[in-house]
C-alpha cells in the first residue's frame, strides 16, 4: 500500500496501520474481481456442450439381427463410433482359451476402461456380441476391424483391431497388445439388451450406473 | 519517459527491454488531466468499456450462430434458449449495442458543448467522427443476423439507399447485395464484415486516444492547462472516477439485460425473415432513428429527386460533422462562455430528440412538417448559424486559469 500512502491527497484520513482508503480500495477490488469472476464465468460456460447437443446424446437402438457371425457394424453415437461385433464360435474358444493373454497388455481388464458387467474374458453382456467405442487410445484414430489371423495388416497377426495411424493392435475383445503405442484397451460402452436382436446403447443394464465419461481414457 | 519507480528487478528487466511499464507511467500516471473534468467526461471511457464488451461477447456468439439463410434465425433462438448462458451473452450483446450508442451520443453531444473539436483536437475530432461511421455500419450489419422480419427489411431499406444514386445506383445496389435481393449472399458477407469491423474501430480508437494524448482532454471550462497547478495525474483520480462512473452505468445497462431485455428491440424481428411479406411499419433501432427521420423529411429539391436528397441529406448529417472544427468560428470552446451558443445547443439536443421521434412515426400529418422542420434546423444549425454565431456572439470573459476557476483564493498543486 506504499503506492496509495504517497498518493494520499488534502484531507485524507491518515493513522494508524489501515487507513480508510485501504480499506476501500481492498473492498473496492474484492468486489471488482468477484464481478469480473461473475461474467467470465458464463462465457466460459457457453462453451460446454449446449442442452441440445446433451439431448442428442440420449440412448439409440441398434438393431443387430442382420450382424451375422464374424461381421462387424458401426454406429454412430455422440459422435463416436461403435463398433458391434459378433464373434464366430472360434474366435470366442481362442479368446476364452486365453492362449494370447501374455501378449496383452491389460488381459483381465483391470483398467476401468469399461462398465463391471463387461469385465470378463469376452468383455461384452453376451459373450459373441461385442460393443466397443471404436476410438484407438493413443491418439484417437479409428481402428479398422481385422478378423482373420495372417500377414495382413502386419507380419504375424493374430487377428482383431488394427489402427493404421501408429500401428497399435488390439484383439477380437479390443484389448490392447504390448509393445504399441495405445496404452489403454478399447472402452466398452454402456449398453443393454433390449431384446435378443436389439441393443440399446448409452444405456446400462439394471443395477449397474456405469458413466462412459469415468473411464481411463476414450 | 520516464523509468518506473518500482525497486522490482523483473519489472525493471522487462522494462529496459520492452518498455510496456514506462508507457503505462508516462500515459497513466504522468498524464496530465485537467483538474476539473466533470462527469460528462466519463462516456469516452465507457464507450471504450463497451467496445470491449460487444467484442467479447460477439466472439463467443459467433461460436454459436450459423450465416446462413435457412439456420441463422433458429441457430441465434438456439443460443437462447440451449447453449449455457446464452440467454445472457444474447441479451447483453443485443443491449450493447443501443448502450454503447447511449455512451457514444452523451459523449459527441459534450464534444459539441464543450467545443472539444476545435484547435487543436480538429483530428481527434475527426477520428470521433469516423469511429461513429464505423459503428453505425456494424451495428447495422450486426441487426442484419439473427435474420428477422427486421433484419431482412431494413437491410432490404439501407442497401436501396444507394439505388438513389443516378446511373451507377442499380449496379452498387446488385452489388452489395450479391444476387438479386438481400439474400444469402448478403448475410454471409454481412457476417464477416461485423466480426471485422469492431477490430477496424479499435484501430481508430487507438488513433483518437493518441490524438487525445497529445494536447490532453479538454475540459469544462474550455481554456487551455497553463502549469502544474491546472491538472492531476490521470491515475489514480480518474481511474477511480471512471471506475465509479462505469459502476453507476453498469446498474442501468444490468437492469435492462434482466429486467427488460426485449425493451428496446421491435417484436417483427421475432418473426423469421420473410422475402414475400413486408412488415405494416419499418422501423429501425431507436439509435438510428433520427438519421431514418432526415432520409425520410426530404422534399423535391429543384432537380434533384426527393430519394436522393434524403440519401445526400442522410450522409450529409454525419458528414457535416467532419467539418465542423472549421464551421464553428467562436475561438471561445466551452458553451459556459457562450451566451447565445448555450442555448442553440439545447435547440439542437431538442431537435435531434424531434427527428427520432419523427423517425418512429409514419411519414404522415404533423410528423412530416415536423421532420422537414427538424431536417431543415439540424442544417442550419451546422452550416449557417455556427459560422455567423462565432462572430455575432459576445463571450463572457475566460477564467485565467482552471487553477483560478476551480480552487477559490489561489491554485495549490496536487502533487
Amino acid at each position: 500500500m506504499a503506492e496509495t500512502a504517497q498518493a494520499k491527497p488534502m484531507g485524507a484520513h491518515g493513522g494508524g496501520e489501515g487507513t480508510r482508503r485501504d480499506f476501500l480500495v481492498l473492498t473496492a477490488s474484492a468486489l471488482g474481481a468477484v464481478g469480473t469472476a461473475a461474467v467470465a464465468w458464463p462465457l466460459i460456460a457457453s462453451m460446454n456442450p449446449a442442452a441440445d447437443t446433451l439431448a442428442a446424446g440420449a440412448p439409440i437402438d441398434v438393431d443387430i439381427s442382420k450382424v451375422a457371425p464374424g461381421m462387424s457394424i458401426r454406429v454412430l453415437w455422440r459422435s463416436r463410433p461403435i463398433f458391434i461385433v459378433r464373434r464366430t464360435p472360434e474366435e470366442l474358444k481362442q479368446l476364452e482359451s486365453g492362449k494370447d493373454n501374455a501378449e496383452l497388455s491389460d488381459p483381465d481388464s483391470k483398467a476401468l476402461q469399461q462398465a463391471d458387467y463387461a469385465r470378463n474374458w469376452h468383455r461384452s453382456i453376451k459373450p459373441e456380441i461385442l460393443v466397443l467405442v471404436g476410438i484407438c487410445t493413443h491418439l484417437g484414430c479409428i481402428p479398422s476391424f481385422a478378423p482373420q489371423p495372417g500377414n495382413t495388416p502386419v507380419e504375424n497377426w493374430e487377428g482383431g483391431f488394427f489402427c493404421p495411424c501408429h500401428g497399435s493392435k488390439y484383439d477380437l475383445s479390443g484389448r490392447v497388445f504390448r509393445g504399441v503405442p495405445a496404452p489403454l484397451n478399447l472402452p466398452v460402452p454402456p449398453y443393454n439388451f433390449v431384446s435378443d436382436t436389439v441393443i440399446r446403447i448409452g444405456e446400462n443394464p439394471k443395477g449397474s450406473d456405469f458413466d462412459l465419461s469415468s473411464v481411463e481414457q476414450l | 519517459m520516464a523509468a518506473p519507480r518500482t525497486q522490482n528487478r523483473i519489472i525493471r528487466w522487462i522494462d529496459y527491454r520492452l518498455p510496456v511499464f514506462s508507457y503505462l507511467e508516462h500515459e497513466l500516471h504522468e498524464y496530465p488531466t485537467p483538474r476539473n473534468l466533470s462527469y460528462w467526461w466519463n462516456f469516452g471511457s465507457l464507450a471504450g468499456f463497451m467496445l470491449v464488451t460487444m467484442i467479447v461477447t460477439g466472439i463467443f456468439l459467433a461460436m454459436y450462430y450459423t450465416p446462413n439463410v435457412d439456420m441463422a434465425f433458429d441457430s441465434v433462438e438456439r443460443i437462447r434458449r440451449d447453449v449455457n448462458y446464452g440467454w445472457l451473452i444474447q441479451f447483453i450483446h443485443m443491449n450493447g449495442a443501443s448502450f454503447f450508442f447511449i455512451v457514444t451520443y452523451i459523449h459527441v453531444f459534450r464534444g459539441l458543448y464543450y467545443g472539444s473539436y476545435k484547435n487543436p483536437r480538429e483530428l481527434l475530432w475527426i477520428l470521433g467522427v469516423i469511429i461513429l461511421l464505423l459503428m453505425m455500419a456494424t451495428a447495422f450489419m450486426g441487426y442484419v443476423l439473427p435474420w428477422g422480419q427486421m433484419s431482412f427489411w431494413g437491410a432490404t431499406v439501407i442497401t436501396n439507399l444507394f439505388s438513389a444514386i443516378p446511373k451507377v445506383g442499380n449496379a452498387i445496389v446488385t452489388w452489395l447485395w450479391g444476387g438479386y435481393a438481400v439474400g444469402n449472399p448478403t448475410l454471409n458477407r454481412f457476417y464477416s464484415l461485423h466480426y471485422l469491423l469492431p477490430f477496424v474501430i479499435v484501430a481508430v480508437v487507438m488513433l483518437h486516444v493518441i490524438a487525445l494524448h497529445q494536447h490532453g482532454s479538454n475540459n469544462p471550462l474550455g481554456i487551455d492547462r497553463k502549469g502544474p497547478q491546472d491538472s492531476i495525474p490521470f491515475h489514480p483520480y480518474y481511474t477511480i472516477k471512471d471506475m465509479f462512473g462505469l459502476g453507476v452505468f453498469l446498474i442501468a445497462y444490468a437492469g435492462f439485460i434482466f429486467f427488460l431485455p426485449n425493451f428496446l428491440g421491435d417484436p417483427q424481428n421475432y418473426i423469421p425473415a420473410n422475402p414475400l411479406v413486408t412488415p405494416p411499419e419499418i422501423v429501425p433501432e431507436w439509435y438510428f432513428l433520427p438519421f431514418y427521420a432526415i432520409l425520410r423529411s426530404v422534399p423535391d429539391i429543384w432537380f434533384i429527386p426527393s430519394k436522393l436528397a434524403g440519401v445526400i441529406c442522410l450522409f450529409g448529417s454525419i458528414g457535416v460533422l467532419f467539418i465542423l472544427p472549421w464551421l464553428d468560428t467562436s475561438p471561445v470552446r466551452s458553451a459556459r462562455f457562450r451566451p447565445i451558443y448555450k442555448w442553440f445547443f439545447l435547440v439542437l439536443v431538442v431537435d435531434v430528440v424531434a427527428l427520432g421521434v419523427c423517425g418512429a412515426h409514419r411519414p404522415e400529418g404533423t410528423y412530416i412538417v415536423i421532420g422537414r422542420i427538424a431536417t431543415l434546423y439540424y442544417f442550419f444549425h451546422f452550416l449557417i448559424l455556427l459560422p455567423l454565431l462565432g462572430k455575432m456572439e459576445r463571450p463572457r470573459p475566460l477564467p485565467a486559469s482552471i487553477g483560478a476557476a476551480v480552487l477559490k483564493g489561489g491554485a495549490v498543486s496536487a502533487e
